[in-house]
């Protein structure tokens, strides 16, 4: 037996027209054509809760996934790690060169939501997304990610460096359509940690998320270079830059981490939310930070 | 808004449906094709009932649009039974007593098939990861957990 009158569940998500281009040309033309009322459609994990509360009002989807490339994962001796941007996070997480060099990219993901939204979840998308809760961002950003954005006047990259502008904004404009990530191949000897403070260990977003990573490096004082980037406590996510250049500079020793632990909660501008008081996140950013470069500098020193 | 004819095989059986573009997975089953064992409960992708598998992977279906599923195999709790045998996994959770409202358990069911797919002897540790997307309010998890232990032995 099957009904026909399509009875609404609630919530339900409003009306829009889903589109489906077979080309990036034809993508960045409706999205130009609609700007304003038109998004590129990944997995969808943010889109469907942003359409449902009614934050966001589209009145067309363009599902990008079926576009030739944006399903390649691929991983190069020189280029390093190739994400295309309809890549779930579960393929990233399995694929065997992720796991092998970069563990705390797998990490960072295994942290984002539960299995099976991570079966529709992408990197892409949560970079694209720019929240400065996104658990994937930190990492890429350490490892000088850079994105591959398609547009009508050509292709260009962005840097995750300068990409994002504030919480939801980015570089890309109307009819930009990111088609993959490049992360370059990890330094030699890198270690790196990503710890994430949430309501709960399952599932929640992050209160504050902390990502470090550290590889030898001779041409500095410390013999180590470290870079830390923090989530949730900015309008954008954010690396404290001054933490490379202080545990670079000088002998690294516990008095010298927490100074660099108190220089990341002196960086960072928390808000007050649902999960956190601004002044906890403060005080949380420290204490993590301060972990996270500990466990960093130790694992580097057992090597 | 126009109607997308989609064509899709749900538990083994060739389906074809019109849907509107804002119409999901999840509401596709339940009011199209009438298979209301999956069920909906947060719409926000966070509790995990409405989890079913396309093509072998577990998804929460109030987070994909049905249209999107064009060509896909649907697996939903109904499927789970073969030959009129219920899943190892579900005797398991019977014999463990894991039910008690059992509104999360179609999730729960959906969600450790596929875990066991993917790894049939999972450590606790990785029991308890598979199903951080599968909230249950009543019975707890202990019973859920050692149910699956129990089905990966058999």
């Amino acid at each position: 037996m099957k009904s026909d009158s399509y009875v609404t569940a609630h919530p339900t998500l409003p009306k829009f027209d889903y589109i489906k281009p077979s080309s990036l040309q034809e993508a960045s033309q409706l999205l130009i054509e609609h700007s304003g009322e038109a998004r590129p459609l990944l997995g969808g994990t943010d889109i469907f809760v942003r359409m449902r509360d009614g934050d966001w009002e589209d009145k067309y989807l363009i599902d990008v996934k079926a576009i030739d490339g944006l399903n390649d994962l691929s991983y190069d001796s020189t280029l390093g790690l190739t994400i295309g941007a309809a890549v779930n996070m579960n393929r990233v997480s399995d694929f065997p060169q992720v796991r092998e060099s970069y563990p705390v990219l797998v990490e960072a993901i295994k942290s984002v939501a539960s299995y099976q939204l991570r079966t529709r979840a992408t990197i892409i998308g949560n970079i694209c997304n720019a929240s400065p809760a996104g658990d994937t961002i930190g990492v890429c950003m350490l490892l000088d990610g850079v994105l591959n954005v398609f547009s009508d006047s050509g292709i260009r990259q962005e840097p995750l460096k300068d990409f994002f502008q504030g919480p939801g904004e980015t570089n890309l404009q109307p009819g930009d359509i990111v088609t993959s990530l490049q992360l370059p191949i990890p330094p030699n000897g890198m270690v790196g940690k990503y710890y994430k403070l949430g309501r709960n260990k399952a599932s929640d977003l992050s209160i504050v998320g902390v990502t470090a990573i550290g590889y030898p490096d001779p041409e500095l004082v410390s013999g180590f270079r470290i870079k830390l980037a923090l989530a949730s406590v900015a309008p954008v996510p954010l690396e404290v830059t001054e933490v490379e250049t202080l545990l670079g500079n000088a002998k690294i020793t516990s008095q010298r981490i927490e100074e660099a632990s108190q220089t990341a909660m002196g960086a960072c501008t928390p808000i007050d939310d649902v999960r956190a008081s601004a002044r906890y996140r403060k005080l949380m950013v420290k204490n993590l930070s301060k972990k996270v470069l500990t466990d960093v500098f130790s694992a580097l020193n057992d090597r | 808004m126009a109607l997308h004819r989609i064509q899709l095989t749900v538990n083994d059986e060739l389906e074809q449906v019109d849907v509107p573009s804002n119409m999901t997975l999840l509401a596709m089953l339940r009011e199209k094709l009438t298979l209301t064992g999956t069920k909906n409960g947060c719409s926000t992708g966070e509790c995990g009932a409405c989890t079913v598998l396309i093509n072998g992977e577990p998804v929460n279906s109030c987070m994909i649009l049905a249209v999107e599923c064009n060509g896909a195999q649907i697996t939903t709790v109904e499927g789970l039974p073969q030959d009129g045998k219920l899943d190892p996994i579900q005797d398991a959770l019977i014999e463990a007593g894991g039910v008690q409202c059992g509104f999360c358990i179609p999730g729960v069911l959906i969600s450790s098939r596929a875990l066991l797919d993917r790894n049939p002897n999972p450590t606790e540790e990785e029991i308890r990861l598979a199903l951080v997307g599968n909230l249950c309010r009543c019975t707890g998890y202990v019973r859920i957990i050692e149910a699956v232990k129990q089905a990966a032995r058999t």
